[in-house]
């Protein structure tokens, strides 16, 4: 990657949701708002590597992204909104550069993920747009993170900034009493930003980004400031936090997924795991009290397990199971079901867990991880060619190109 | 901004009868609060008539448009300033009617 591509990803991933937001505020229009900001980029990708990258790409592209929602409003002759064309003519120019203030623009990308997150849309929906909207991750990336056509995710965000319009769904951080309710969404949404970032779906982008993975932590960490005593947010980002701390024990020097069992614990991030620790016993004291635990904070205790652990043997795997079952009573998804049969291969056998794994084929069958798991337990079994087969599927569904780099070399190294 | 706030009853399990008099205390306060611009009772969707004078001559029909189990029985129209305020206000009127309530906006 030259360095004006390098510095047009990272101006991508650190000012996309900025820009959005900013001409959202302005103009009042998601829509117009995503529309300038992806011109914006197309053009900063044009002309960056003759004219240099601006001294201050954040303010270019915002001040880029404005004149093109000027031009397109212009275009579509929308003069009838007299406030709109005061804006239009008057305020141009008198946009403050971004990076002045910062409160501003954390509450500026707040309500941004609040809209995106509203409880009137449905929740496919309300991810797809924060990942669109606030993640600036594309239609495809999007629809693979999802397991779903690209034609489906696109109607549906096209669909949502319509509703958003039509019924004047407002843009603004809720009010404190609305808040809690309005939280567990976006915990939800801000989990698969993670998630894409933690384990990036497009072949085409890096294994893991951890612009996604970060901007996940720091939104989370900006709820929690907002909601101290909400269990599930301190559950997630004690989740986010004991998973970022092996990020980079996952990934070899030559770019390939290093599952679980293969990595240098020691390479994990003490500072982070510490932290998350200490938000899984603050939770923990909490449940003590009769206060049950939602699921974030049951996924985090399991990553408590595992990054308390020395090694794999040293892994407290019936800790691992009690905490799979209470977290399959809370979500009985078939994804949770495949974890919790791999905490069972560790204490039952592999055969016993190919047993569970195998009932999962209807929901799960194009997924690449079922096919992944299936094939490790049926490589631990000895029966080597119905593993190779397993890992075959894995490979053509897996979307990640760390994971792939992995799945190869495991198929490979069968006889 | 004007939404129209249908309250939709279901053959196979109305809501109660006896909300009358909730309701209008909620009017009431639709009317004090600045939010209340219409509102009535619909007679059961039997008493409708569908006309379609689209081709050569008018075609009057029985009934209502659509036949469900699901069924308007009564509307409102609001003003309100965005959608959070229609939400919070239809969340009460669905206890109030006891009933499901839809909230669409106008154009």
């Amino acid at each position: 990657m030259s360095d004006v591509e390098e510095a047009i990803t990272r101006a991508h991933h650190a000012e996309w949701a900025r820009v959005v937001a900013a001409l959202t505020r302005r103009f009042g229009d998601l829509d117009i708002a995503e529309e300038a900001a992806a011109e914006a980029f197309a053009t900063a990708v044009e002309r960056w590597p003759t004219d240099g990258v601006p001294p201050n790409p954040g303010a270019w592209l915002t001040t880029t992204a404005n004149h093109k929602a000027i031009d397109r409003i212009r275009r579509e002759k929308k003069r009838d909104d007299k406030h709109k064309e005061a804006r239009m003519v008057y305020g141009d120019d008198s946009l403050e550069p971004l990076g002045a203030i910062d409160g501003a623009i954390e509450d500026e990308r707040l309500r941004l993920i609040f809209t995106c997150c509203h409880p009137a849309l449905a929740m496919q929906t309300r991810v797809a747009l924060t990942l669109r909207m606030v993640g600036g991750l594309t239609v495809p990336e999007i629809a693979r993170a999802f397991l779903a056509a690209e034609t489906t995710v696109g109607q549906r965000i096209t669909r949502a900034k319509a509703k958003i319009k039509a019924a004047h769904i407002p843009y603004r951080v809720p009010s404190v009493e609305d808040l809690p309710a309005r939280v567990s969404g976006v915990l939800a949404v801000l989990f698969l930003v993670f998630n894409e970032g933690y384990l990036a779906t497009g072949p085409d982008t890096d294994p893991v980004r951890h612009d996604l993975t970060t901007e996940a932590i720091r939104l989370t960490r900006l709820i929690r400031a907002l909601l101290p005593d909400d269990g599930e947010v301190a559950g997630l980002l004690a989740l986010m936090l004991l998973t970022e701390a092996r990020r980079t024990a996952r990934i070899s020097a030559s770019g390939e997924l290093i599952p679980l069992d293969e990595q240098d614990r020691g390479a994990w991030d003490a500072a982070l795991i510490a932290e998350g620790h200490r938000l899984v016993r603050e939770r923990l004291a909490a449940a003590a009290t009769g206060v049950a635990p939602g699921r974030y904070q049951i996924l985090a205790a399991i990553n408590a397990v595992h990054t308390s652990a020395h090694d794999m043997c040293d892994t407290d795997w019936s800790q691992v199971l009690a905490l799979y079952d209470q977290l399959v009573r809370l979500d009985p998804s078939p994804i949770i079901a495949l974890n919790r049969a791999i905490a069972v291969a560790e204490l039952d056998g592999p055969e016993v867990a190919l047993a569970d794994v195998d009932r999962l084929e209807h929901g799960l069958a194009g997924y690449h991880a079922y096919h992944a798991a299936r094939a490790d337990l049926l490589r631990r079994l000895g029966r080597d060619q119905e593993s190779r087969a397993a890992y075959d599927k894995a490979i053509d569904f897996a979307g990640n190109t760390a994971e792939t780099a992995h799945l190869i070399r495991r198929r490979d190294r069968l006889r | 901004m004007q939404y129209l706030v249908s309250v939709i009853d279901d053959k196979s399990n109305p809501g109660s009868t006896d909300r009358r008099p909730a309701i209008s205390a909620f009017n009431e306060r639709l009317v004090a609060e600045g939010y209340w611009v219409f509102a009535g009772g619909l007679a059961d969707p039997d008493a409708a008539t569908v006309i379609d004078n689209r081709g050569e001559q008018a075609v009057f029909s029985d009934g209502p448009f659509v036949e469900s189990k699901e069924y308007l029985a009564g509307v409102w129209v609001w003003e309100a300033p965005d959608l959070d305020v229609a939400l919070k206000l239809a969340t009460e009127a669905s206890k109030i009617c006891d009933r499901k309530i839809e909230v669409r906006p106008f154009l």
